[in-house]
């Protein structure tokens, strides 16, 4: 474990191609001081595993998605304009249908490489929002969000939002039968909201439902501004994620003083190019053997007709699955207006569902009271109230995910639609409590057998005789690498409720107190060094 | 003592700081990698990884050259799908080679030893964070941003006012009609024909036989142009015909059908999805979008699912050449609910 | 294993042509077939009826009565013509087996003249829909077509004719590579809870192009590649979850391991 490389000279680099490199970069350092940036980068350290690879299956999908979504632009046509189909494919000649949706049909079928682009663009896409989801479950449950962390966690919440907003812009854009019912969906939701919500359908779609604008509007959203905030956010987050340095898991060595892993030049470098062709090459490979969202099938955009099964996209399905888990009724006359309490509380629920994603950090911080930079990584286990708290959050986004695909799941598993959806309205509220409560055994009885393996060490599977004829087994220690992987981390204790300096006892510090004890009540203390010596007496 | 331990407690909350924590037992010894004890096995994955980058060239050549080779054909389906599936296998497979071949120059035969790198906290240091409080001082003094406290005040004023042009200017992006005029009518007026989508044809009464779902717009609905589609979102319809002996009327709607014929609104009551599902034994409609259910033997009242309203009943009767036609237009507005629907 | 003689393996291009000798042939019986029983239909015998009468009082009564008037446990099929017959029986719905939400597609019990001759007795009952005349059954305009099926099929059967939930366990079947017949006489017919589509709300011409359209679907197969059950976004969004992140997961496992 060396601070500066060792490695023994070996061949000398010299010649003239490297004479030429190195013209090269005194050009560009006598104008841009280019160095100054090598030297404090080149060798920043990154630390090795495998979840710390999520984020950059996201930011890889976002560059495929640059890409292809570069070459779909060179020719889509983002207007609704009433055309006749002409192109190759036969079920839809000479029908009648917006500019968007034929010149989509065009790159389909007419245009080389054009399904190919489209098929990449979409499936980045899915698999973008995907790795972002993916991403943040990784940071929540390790704890990633900590001190000094709060703000990149808002950051990476603002463009899992962002990433919503761009799939379900473009979602919309071909104007077909499913975006189009998307969109009447969307516009159904808006009319909701009480006393606005009629003028911002109005004003979206230029007119009443769906007008001749939305389209070219979702588009100029869809390339320029939501990408420009996209890839805003992203300059922030890689910024902050630099000068916070990445968190790593503990192990032998580490603390939360230095940071151990690979430098960025060559390894990292080589390591992180290599994985962008990967994920392009995975990518690539999806899109040319499965097909995505066979905008032929659906039919130019008609507010008549609809398809069994019209869904949106997976991102957005929380969504539409709120929707669908409301039971009937919820609807009031209140003075005078028509307060539409079917859509108000989904958006309402949803809204603070996201809320509370965004704010956590915050919330645990306050409760914690622990103004400590964190930089290890916690194992899930080792906060195990946290863990289950993000537990149940999962419960909730996965039951609402599930109702929205309530149809499927009746056909494919035989059951009743109606079946399926009483059964979500009671797992959408009790499967949370259970999620928290489960999750919350397993942590602590995960804790408790790593403590135990520690004293212990491994069960050997080898039986021997003691003299005085007792049966024991074996017990292999853990060297002392692994044992510190398993006691180092962080513990906390409720807070003991104490009046303040004015000899006050106020309503927040109760709170606190309370949700102090409801965190830490249940814990399972990291062995200690007393501990371990007395254990490896026997 | 007592001093430092609430030191401590301030900066780590409800964190319990131990004096007999186990040590942190530093770095595991170096672990070496076949490649570097081994030169010869060095030696194989350097050629094992060059052939990875030769071969990720030579796809990338053929998948340029497949594209010649399996042309897309105009009006030929097959050809897109031959074309699509094999230019894409050929870039996939040249990069995930070129992948590959990075990431294992990098795992194998880069130095392979952990670095460590020292972390220092977040927060400037004391003299850093100490002039950026001096310069903003001295700003403030140059400025008198503090002193000049209505100069301050104006700027802000301005400032907050000067964004308020915009609003204005964004009121062009829908019309200046009012939309809940627009919204309470729809395509229907007193003696239009009812008539099949999309092929505007009138339908006489005699056509619809039991257990008959006609999908309906108004027969002049093709006269819209501009605003078509806008007009069929409001408009369309789902004619049916049930025995009349299960059909439940009300007093106020006995002259709303004819002879078992019932006209009623598609859009759903929820959020607008064209409700469309007609279950000819049961008389259930369903929506596909969010399952809400009506029953159209009892005036669509909702019987499951989010809608909270019933499916707006439009009145129809028959013509004098037996052609059916709407009453009017429909009584309520139609579609998802607003507040202002009810004013 | 692997260094044992390939001798006794057939070789590769053989089984290919087994299955095309095969589609070959059975294409061939279709045709003949097919071909066999439109003839059949257009002059139905009185000794195909009795054929008809007796088949039906054996399979068929104790649900339906013994003239076909109903019970508590079928409906009458007076009046449902011989279409209904063939649709019912012609796709192994019926006999129904035990009790469901609805009558489901299943192995056929009965060869196509004893279907036929069923058939003909239900059609001596009382007028109703008959067999379609062949013109009806191939050709036509898939555009017109995929218009029609998306306005009045699309909402049951989903775009991609996948098929889709109805109310309290019923659903729409898929539409995939079903008999032309059948299609046409589900949409006379008006089969269990799925709406009479009849002449006079589409015409046996566009009841023609509906057909064409799914033929053409059936023919040209998926342009994009794999369709995941052609069923939207809901399997497109699993498939990126666990195919494409969770494979790409397993690459980030390798990409950082540690060499040996």
């Amino acid at each position: 474990m060396t601070v500066a490389t060792k490695s023994k000279p070996s061949r000398q680099p010299s010649g003239a191609g490297m004479r030429f490199v190195g013209g090269v970069a005194n050009y560009l350092d006598e104008r841009t001081s280019i160095s100054t940036a090598v030297k404090t980068l080149g060798r920043k350290i990154f630390p090795d595993h495998w979840s710390f690879m999520l984020g950059e299956i996201a930011l890889y999908s976002f560059v495929i998605i640059l890409l292809s979504g570069t070459f779909l632009t060179l020719f889509f046509e983002p207007s609704m304009t009433e055309v006749h189909y002409d192109g190759s494919y036969a079920p839809l000649k000479g029908i009648q249908m917006s500019a968007a949706y034929s010149s989509t049909l065009n790159i389909s079928f007419d245009i080389r490489g054009g399904l190919l682009m489209r098929q990449v663009h979409h499936w980045a896409a899915l698999l973008f929002v995907a790795s972002i989801g993916l991403h943040m479950l990784r940071v929540f449950f390790t704890g990633a969000f900590r001190k000094p962390r709060e703000i990149n966690w808002v950051v990476g919440f603002l463009l899992f939002i962002m990433a919503m907003a761009e799939g379900f812009t473009g979602y919309s854009l071909p104007d077909d039968l499913l975006s189009g019912n998307g969109l009447r969906i969307i516009d159904g939701m808006i009319k909701g909201i009480p006393g606005i919500g009629l003028w911002i359908s109005y004003l979206l779609f230029g007119g009443e439902f769906p007008g001749n604008d939305v389209v070219p509007r979702l588009y100029m959203l869809h390339i320029m501004l939501l990408p420009a905030i996209v890839i805003a956010l992203i300059a922030v987050h890689l910024v902050l994620l630099i000068v916070n340095k990445h968190t790593q898991f503990a192990g032998p060595g580490r603390t939360e003083k230095n940071v151990v892993g690979s430098p960025i030049l060559p390894v990292f470098a080589a390591k992180a190019g290599g994985f962008f062709f990967l994920v392009f090459g995975v990518t690539m490979l999806i899109a040319s053997l499965v097909t995505i969202n066979p905008i032929w099938a659906y039919g130019p955009y008609d507010p008549s007709p609809v398809s069994a099964g019209t869904q949106p996209d997976w991102y957005i399905g929380f969504a539409d699955g709120m929707l669908r888990l409301i039971p009937s009724g919820w609807e009031i006359v209140i003075f005078g207006g028509t307060l539409s309490l079917n859509l108000i509380v989904p958006i309402v629920v949803l809204m603070v569902f996201l809320l509370v994603v965004a704010a956590y950090p915050f919330f645990e911080a306050w409760v914690t009271g622990d103004k400590r930079e964190h930089h290890i990584a916690e194992r899930p286990r080792n906060a195990p109230t946290r863990t289950a708290i993000g537990a149940a959050g999962v419960t909730f986004y996965g039951v609402l995910w599930a109702a929205a695909s309530s149809d499927l799941i009746a056909t494919h598993f035989r059951t009743t639609i109606e079946g399926v959806i009483v059964t979500l309205q009671v797992l959408l509220i009790v499967g949370p409590f259970i999620a928290f409560w489960l999750t919350k055994k397993v942590a602590l009885a995960l804790q408790r057998k790593d403590r135990e393996l520690v004293l212990h060490g491994y069960e050997s599977s080898r039986i021997v005789r003691l003299p005085g004829g007792e049966y024991r087994e074996i017990h292999t220690p853990l060297d002392e690498f692994e044992q510190w992987k398993l006691v180092s981390f962080d513990e906390y204790q409720p807070e003991v409720l104490r009046p303040n300096a004015r000899g006050k006892i106020t309503v927040g510090a109760r709170l606190r107190t309370g949700l102090s004890s409801f965190y830490f009540e249940d814990r399972i203390a990291p062995v200690t060094k007393p501990e371990l010596e007395s254990a490896s007496q026997h | 003592m007592a001093k430092s331990d609430k030191s401590v407690a301030v900066r780590g909350g409800s964190a319990v700081e131990r004096a007999d924590r186990v040590e942190n037992p530093g770095f595991e010894p170096e672990h070496k990698r076949i490649h570097d004890v081994n030169p010869e096995k060095a030696a194989g994955a350097e050629r094992g990884i060059s052939i990875l980058f030769l071969l990720s060239a030579i796809l990338s050549v053929t998948a340029f050259a497949l594209n010649f080779l399996f042309p897309i054909v105009p009006g030929d389906l097959w050809s897109v799908r031959l074309n699509t599936l094999l230019v894409g296998v050929a870039i996939a497979a040249g990069l995930l080679t070129l992948g590959v071949g990075t990431v294992h120059w990098a795992k194998a035969l880069m130095h392979g030893h952990e670095l460590v790198e020292e972390r220092h906290e977040t927060r400037g240091d004391e003299p850093t964070r100490k002039r950026a409080i001096e310069i903003f001082q001295e700003a403030n003094k140059e400025s008198g941003w503090t002193r000049r406290r209505l100069l301050r005040n104006s700027l802000i004023t301005a400032l907050v006012a000067f964004p308020i042009p915009a609003i204005a200017l964004f009121r062009d992006l829908a019309p200046a009609a009012d939309p809940v005029k627009a919204l309470k009518h729809t395509a229907w007026k007193a003696g239009t024909r009812l008539a099949r989508d999309p092929s505007g044809t009138p339908i006489k009464a005699s056509e619809v036989t039991i257990g008959s779902a006609f999908h309906v717009i108004p027969e002049d609905l093709h006269n819209y142009e501009e605003t078509f589609l806008n007009e069929k979102a409001k408009s369309a319809v789902l004619l049916m015909r049930l025995p009349v002996e299960e059909l439940n009327i009300s007093e106020e709607r006995k002259d709303w059908s004819y002879d078992g014929i019932v006209a009623y609104s598609k859009i759903c009551t929820h959020v607008g999805c064209p409700v469309a599902l007609y279950e000819q034994q049961t008389h259930h409609l369903l929506c596909p979008c969010h399952q809400s259910q009506f029953d159209v033997s009892n005036e669509c009242a909702v019987i499951f699912g989010p809608a909270a309203r019933p499916l707006p009943q439009l009145p129809i009767t028959v013509d004098a050449e037996g052609y059916l036609v709407a009453q009017s237009d429909f009584l309520e507005p139609v579609g998802p609910s607003f507040w202002e629907r009810t004013q | 294993m692997a260094t044992s003689p390939r001798r006794g393996r057939r070789h590769p291009l053989a089984s290919i042509a087994l299955l095309l000798v095969g589609l070959f042939a059975s294409g061939g019986a279709y045709a003949l077939f097919t071909g066999a029983a439109t003839a059949a239909d257009n002059v139905p015998s009185a000794a195909q009826v009795e054929n008809g009468k007796a088949l039906f009082a054996a399979n068929c009564a104790s649900c339906h009565g013994l003239n076909a008037e109903g019970t508590k446990a079928g409906p009458s099929l007076v009046g449902v013509g011989a279409l209904a017959v063939e649709f019912q029986v012609g796709t192994g719905r019926m006999p129904m087996a035990g009790s469901g939400p609805q009558a489901e597609k299943k192995p056929v019990q009965f060869a196509q003249d004893e279907i036929d001759a069923m058939a003909a007795w239900v059609a001596s009952l009382a007028p109703g829909p008959g067999m379609p005349d062949a013109e009806y059954l191939s050709g036509g305009d898939a555009s017109n077509g995929a218009e029609l099926f998306r306005i009045n099929c699309a909402m049951c059967h989903n775009v991609a004719g996948a098929g889709g939930a109805l109310t309290e366990g019923k659903f729409a079947p898929n539409l995939h590579n079903i008999d032309p017949v059948h299609i046409y006489a589900a949409m006379v017919t008006g089969p269990q809870n799925m709406p009479v589509f009849s002449d006079m709300n589409i015409t046996p011409e566009e009841k023609r192009d509906i057909i064409a359209y799914l033929k053409f679907m059936d023919e040209n197969g998926s342009v994009g590649g794999l369709d995941l059950g052609a069923l939207g976004p809901v399997s497109e969004g699993l498939f990126v979850w666990i195919f494409a992140l969770g494979g790409l997961v397993a690459i980030t496992i390798w990409l950082t391991a540690k060499s040996n």
